[in-house]
């Protein structure tokens, strides 16, 4: 078997490079426009239970629906292709960056806000100076675990021809070729990790106060 | 002249029955150390906080410099003043030299001007500047820190100064030194100083005057040796009696 991924990679590099490109593109732009709805709702969330209640009560219901299933219900909708994949990748990221930018907002102690305004910050300026930094590690680790959710699941848009490294696995599976199936699960896995490892070193870089 | 005054200042929570601060008046004169003295829920915290306008008073009116402070931007207001709490607040992100100028920076000092003042106060209060200014507050400890926070509430200079508890958290040696060096800073700067505590020992031992609050009411307001002598009423005797029994365990067992 071993032989058989290894003559597969020798014979198909430009299209392995070229899925994994598409896949990694898929993958952080889902991710980018999940952050950008995330984030700010999350803020917003964090400011009251009953603002909570509305925005996360939507993102928990289509939580529970499978992507793949998500990913087929879309196709009457909006066709297939690349937008379909990005709106149900863009929904299974959400939700963790909600959940930890609430929390992120919620914990940043009393204490740290009073002594801000004791000392003559405006609220905007305890936004942008105080509150946002200390909710920072929270947030991140929110986009975190979304990163590697929509590694693992940007398979899934090959099922509706978006592309990406799900075309080895279907291809695998479709043919029966447990090689293509292992080359494609082995590759989606490195991938994954590799963004994760990336993404920490950006953290830390943000984060510099967290490691001295 | 009096540069504070309580003018039958009330205060009450929806949350709890009673009056948090009840009808108190006291007036403040410039450049005296004052400490508020009482148990927890005595709405000493809760009289501090209406100084800088963290708390709006339900009725009364308080006097700062010669101002109604209702009038004044609670912004501009906190910036006059120093304050200080028991738990420092450092931000975790910022270095300490970050920590100390945050409001300078917002106000666009010059990096010259902030660099000079952090190490300015640093020195003041007892940190080598070289060797704390770029560090982070995790790596300092609780004495280190609240050294940095009374440096922090110094930075433009106010002329008034509001400490609720800030020795709360610390062992009692590092309490000790630090109280020495606050003394030492009041005589140096002359600022006038609140300093909220419930250690009775700490209040007499820092105070010009010491103010008693029970129950939001202000008991009595006098030089500490006039409150020993006579109390004002049953619980400040009481308090008067607690402090006076610890001592007595010292003096007999002395070596």
């Amino acid at each position: 078997m071993i032989t058989g991924i290894a003559e597969y990679i020798s014979t198909h590099t430009m299209q392995l490079l070229g899925q994994i490109a598409t896949h990694t593109g898929i993958s952080l732009f889902a991710l980018l426009v999940a952050a950008v709805i995330g984030i700010p709702c999350g803020y917003l969330a964090s400011r009251s239970e009953k603002a909570e209640l509305i925005v996360s009560a939507p993102f928990e219901m289509l939580r529970v629906v499978p992507s793949l299933a998500f990913l087929i219900l879309l196709i009457p909708v909006m066709g297939t292709g690349l937008a379909p994949t990005i709106v149900a990748l863009t929904v299974l990221a959400v939700p963790p960056i909600l959940l930890n930018t609430i929390v992120g907002f919620r914990t940043v102690p009393d204490f740290m806000i009073e002594s801000a305004m004791g000392i003559g910050m405006t609220d905007k300026e305890i936004l942008h100076k105080v509150r946002i930094p200390a909710a920072m590690p929270m947030i991140l680790a929110g986009v975190r675990t979304a990163l590697v959710e929509v590694f693992a699941s940007t398979t899934l848009a090959a099922k509706i021809g978006a592309g990406g490294l799900g075309e080895i696995i279907f291809t695998g599976l479709g043919l029966n070729r447990t090689d293509l199936l292992v080359l494609g699960g082995v590759l989606t896995a490195v991938l994954s990790l590799a963004a994760g490892g990336v993404f920490d070193a950006l953290s830390r870089r943000i984060m510099k106060y967290k490691y001295v | 002249m009096s540069v504070i005054i309580y003018d039958k200042v009330c205060k009450r929570f929806e949350s709890s029955k009673g009056y948090a601060v009840d009808h108190v008046s006291a007036e403040i004169g410039e450049g005296e150390f004052i400490t508020i003295l009482g148990s927890s829920g005595c709405g000493k915290t809760t009289l501090l906080k209406l100084t800088n306008r963290l708390y709006d008073p339900d009725s009364g009116r308080i006097m700062v410099a010669g101002k109604d402070i209702s009038s004044v931007d609670p912004v501009e207001l906190r910036r006059s003043m120093g304050y200080v709490i028991q738990q420092v607040g450092l931000f975790p992100h910022m270095t300490i030299r970050d920590n100390i100028t945050a409001i300078p920076a917002l106000m666009k000092w010059d990096r010259k001007r902030i660099d000079d003042r952090a190490d300015e106060l640093l020195s003041l209060v007892g940190l080598e500047p070289s060797e704390f200014r770029d560090r982070y507050p995790h790596q300092l400890s609780g004495g280190q820190q609240q050294r940095v926070g009374l440096a922090r509430a110094l930075v433009l200079d106010p002329d008034i100064m509001l400490m609720d508890e800030p020795f709360g958290a610390i062992d009692a040696i590092t309490r000790l030194n630090l109280q020495n060096e606050l003394m030492r800073l009041h005589r140096e700067l002359g600022k006038t100083i609140l300093f909220v505590t419930h250690d009775i020992n700490e209040a007499f031992k820092l105070g010009d005057r010491v103010m008693v609050m029970n129950e939001g009411r202000l008991l009595q307001f006098d030089e500490p040796h006039e409150i020993a002598r006579h109390p004002a009423d049953d619980f400040v005797s009481t308090l008067i009696e607690s402090a006076r029994s610890q001592e007595h365990f010292w003096t007999e067992n002395e070596e």
